[in-house]
């Protein structure tokens, strides 16, 4: 009788960078389970928050957008967002905010556990969407909010007087946490953890930017996974240190002529969008298997801060991609598509994020005609299951796919 | 000795196919209502050698399109159904640069260079509105056949608005207006200009350039033709065989397939 034998993975090198990044990851989740354990006061906080506020306070955050993200990557979105709808939330708002709100009411996540929050820290320059969610934490279990309000960006630079405004509002919400907390702010401290923040910043784009290599050093969706770190901990040490390794991977993949993709890169595309975390094999797949590399997209990049003083900060946080015009964010797509080679453009119409979405369709097809590439959109949802069909999405891919091909022939 | 290829689209509602000659000539055609996961694509590839005269052996090449196309075992390849309509198109009307392709559960609107070869699509959203299901419900609340439909418009003077974009809330409108004693023709007739307004929207953000021509199965309807043309205020191409574009360039692509392999 013949025997199966199980593929046995080899033991992950404790010395790479995933590994590194994993630890990270994972770690940044126990380390706020252990303070809370040890009765010390425990935040939620928005992804684009500005992390170097609890960091210097030295205080222990969860970030909710991470926790969801994990919680439907491994299959308990629709869970999750039923009973939030349960609870009378419309399935039309943000999955992440009904896996977040139906998490904060009692239900169980396995998935991805994180303790209850004491305070929590929301900015807007993500989405607004972000401010009702978090309202509705503060509300639901009784603790403060802090609030930061960023507003929209219609010009390519920040101004003196946003920047003052966000000044007071960082200043503010630094003394709300020393009164809630009772730990104090130090700018010593500060400048290292801007300087930590800096580093980590610096590795992680530089190591995104070895895209520009043919063939891509890495698999696009090694930042998918990578880039929880820079939301989680970009402000930490061991996550400068490992960002570094990750750069000098990549680079090393480059010099050697390895990659991280598996298989031969035959086309390179651009993905607009978050990721559809609960098909993320299936969205990973539909690519792979037609030899398309998704070598750059903005949501990784958004996530590194690069910035010379406080008052430069607030201007990188009024900066990120969703606070700032349309002809900006096109335009830094359109870099990111050119320095990249890219040959397509691949857009989540994620239905969670309607402000995402909402400017995608114009702004695609600005990307497509400055970069003369086809721009192919598929719906999906960032947690929400049941807002993508598989049959569609491969029609989509298959079609970019063979618009590609034509387009190398014809050269 | 002459050489055959085959093309067939399976669909979500139907299935259609076509054999080539080596002159590219269209042998036979034959067509199914009954899409992917039923019978439909056996009784079609059995239904065009019966009537072709031809045995399975003397069909060199198979390309499969459609939404059943990767479950279709009698295929040598399978290509996307928006290359298909692409490449029919482009063999039944050179000129056409811009192909509106509603078929029973998406809309599509495809970009051709003058090679015939699509630079860029659009697909209609999540939603079913603006397909042929929409149609078929609607004709279904109307107790009418879809192919009723083109005739039932055109005894309307005017259209009745179908304000809602959802098939389920339009069901809806539609059975109240028949409850207030609605006038049948010129329901339809809205019902017509929906489909076409919905798919005019995709059309004008993908961009139309002239000609235009529409393919799939609600192609047949000339009230959509209809209603379209006046939504884009350009004249719309039509061919007797616009629900066999699929299939047709699913067999030109076999037809290439062959060629190339005998000039290697």
């Amino acid at each position: 009788m013949s025997e199966e034998v199980k593929k046995q993975r080899p033991a992950p090198d404790p010395n790479s960078a995933k590994y590194k990044l994993n630890m990270i990851a994972k770690k940044a989740y126990e380390d706020v389970a252990e303070a809370k354990a040890r009765g010390e006061l425990v935040g939620w906080c928005s992804s684009n928050f500005p992390v170097e506020i609890p960091e210097t306070l030295g205080l222990y955050v969860c970030y909710p957008e991470n926790q969801a993200a994990a919680i439907a990557a491994r299959g308990g979105g629709e869970r999750l967002c039923s009973i939030a709808e349960g609870q009378g939330y419309s399935n039309d708002i943000c999955a992440y905010a009904r896996v977040s709100l139906a998490y904060a009411g009692g239900a169980e996540a396995p998935e991805q556990p994180m303790p209850l929050p004491d305070y929590v820290l929301c900015c807007n320059n993500i989405c607004n969407c972000m401010i009702k969610w978090y309202e509705n934490l503060a509300r639901e279990l009784n603790i403060p909010m802090i609030m930061i309000d960023i507003p929209f960006n219609p010009d390519y630079e920040v101004g003196d007087a946003e920047v003052a405004y966000i000044r007071s509002q960082f200043l503010d919400a630094i003394k709300q946490l020393e009164e809630i907390t009772g730990k104090k702010w130090d700018w010593d401290r500060y400048e290292e953890v801007r300087e930590i923040s800096g580093r980590t910043s610096r590795a992680w784009l530089e190591a995104t930017a070895t895209a520009r290599y043919t063939p891509s050093p890495f698999n696009g969706f090694d930042l998918l996974n990578h880039m929880a770190v820079m939301v989680t901990a970009r402000g930490k040490k061991e996550a400068a240190e490992a960002m570094e390794t990750l750069l000098k991977e990549y680079e090393e993949n480059h010099e050697k002529g390895v990659s991280t993709y598996r298989g031969e890169e035959k086309y390179r595309i651009m993905f607009e969008g978050i990721a559809c975390w609960p098909w993320l094999r299936v969205t990973a797949h539909g690519l792979r298997d037609r030899g398309i590399n998704m070598v750059t997209t903005i949501y990784a990049d958004a996530f590194g801060f690069i910035y010379k003083d406080f008052d430069d900060m607030c201007r990188a946080y009024a900066k990120v991609p969703n606070a700032i015009n349309l002809e900006y964010a096109r335009d830094k797509r359109t870099k990111l598509c050119k320095d990249n080679h890219v040959e397509g453009l691949l857009v989540h119409t994620n239905r969670s994020c309607k402000l995402w979405s909402g400017f995608m369709y114009e702004m695609s097809r600005q990307i497509g005609e400055e970069c003369n590439i086809p721009v192919v959109s598929f719906d999906g949802d960032q947690a929400d299951p049941r807002n993508f069909s598989e049959a569609q999405y491969d029609t989509r891919v298959q079609g970019l796919t063979e618009i590609m091909q034509s387009n190398k022939e014809a050269l | 000795m002459s050489t055959y290829v085959m093309g067939m689209d399976i669909g979500s509602t139907t299935s259609k196919g076509v054999i080539l000659n080596e002159k590219r000539e269209i042998v036979k055609t034959f067509l199914v209502h009954a899409g992917t996961g039923t019978s439909g694509p056996q009784q079609v590839r059995e239904g065009l050698l019966k009537e072709s005269g031809l045995e399975a052996e003397d069909i060199l090449y198979t390309v499969a399109t459609g939404y059943g196309r990767k479950t279709y075992e009698g295929a040598d390849a399978q290509v996307s159904e928006l290359s298909c309509h692409g490449k029919g198109t482009h063999f039944l009307f050179p000129e056409v640069r811009t192909v509106i392709d509603i078929g029973g559960q998406d809309a599509k609107v495809l970009k051709l260079d003058a090679q015939g070869r699509m630079s860029n699509f659009l697909m209609n959203d999540k939603c079913a509105a603006g397909t042929g299901r929409f149609l078929e419900v609607m004709a279904n609340i109307l107790q009418l056949q879809v192919s009723d439909l083109e005739k039932e418009a055109a005894k309307a003077e005017e259209a009745l608005k179908i304000s809602s974009t959802c098939t389920v809330f339009a069901e809806s409108e539609v059975i109240s207006q028949l409850a207030s004693g609605a006038d049948t023709p010129a329901l339809v007739k809205g019902i017509c200009r929906s489909v076409a307004s919905r798919t005019a929207a995709l059309a004008r953000r993908i961009g139309v350039e002239e000609k235009v021509c529409m393919s799939g199965g609600v192609a047949n309807n000339g009230g959509v033709r209809q209603a379209l043309e006046e939504e884009l205020g350009v004249a719309i191409l039509y061919s007797p065989l616009a629900q066999l574009t699929g299939a047709l360039g699913a067999a030109l692509f076999a037809a290439d397939k062959v060629g190339s392999k005998e000039e290697s």
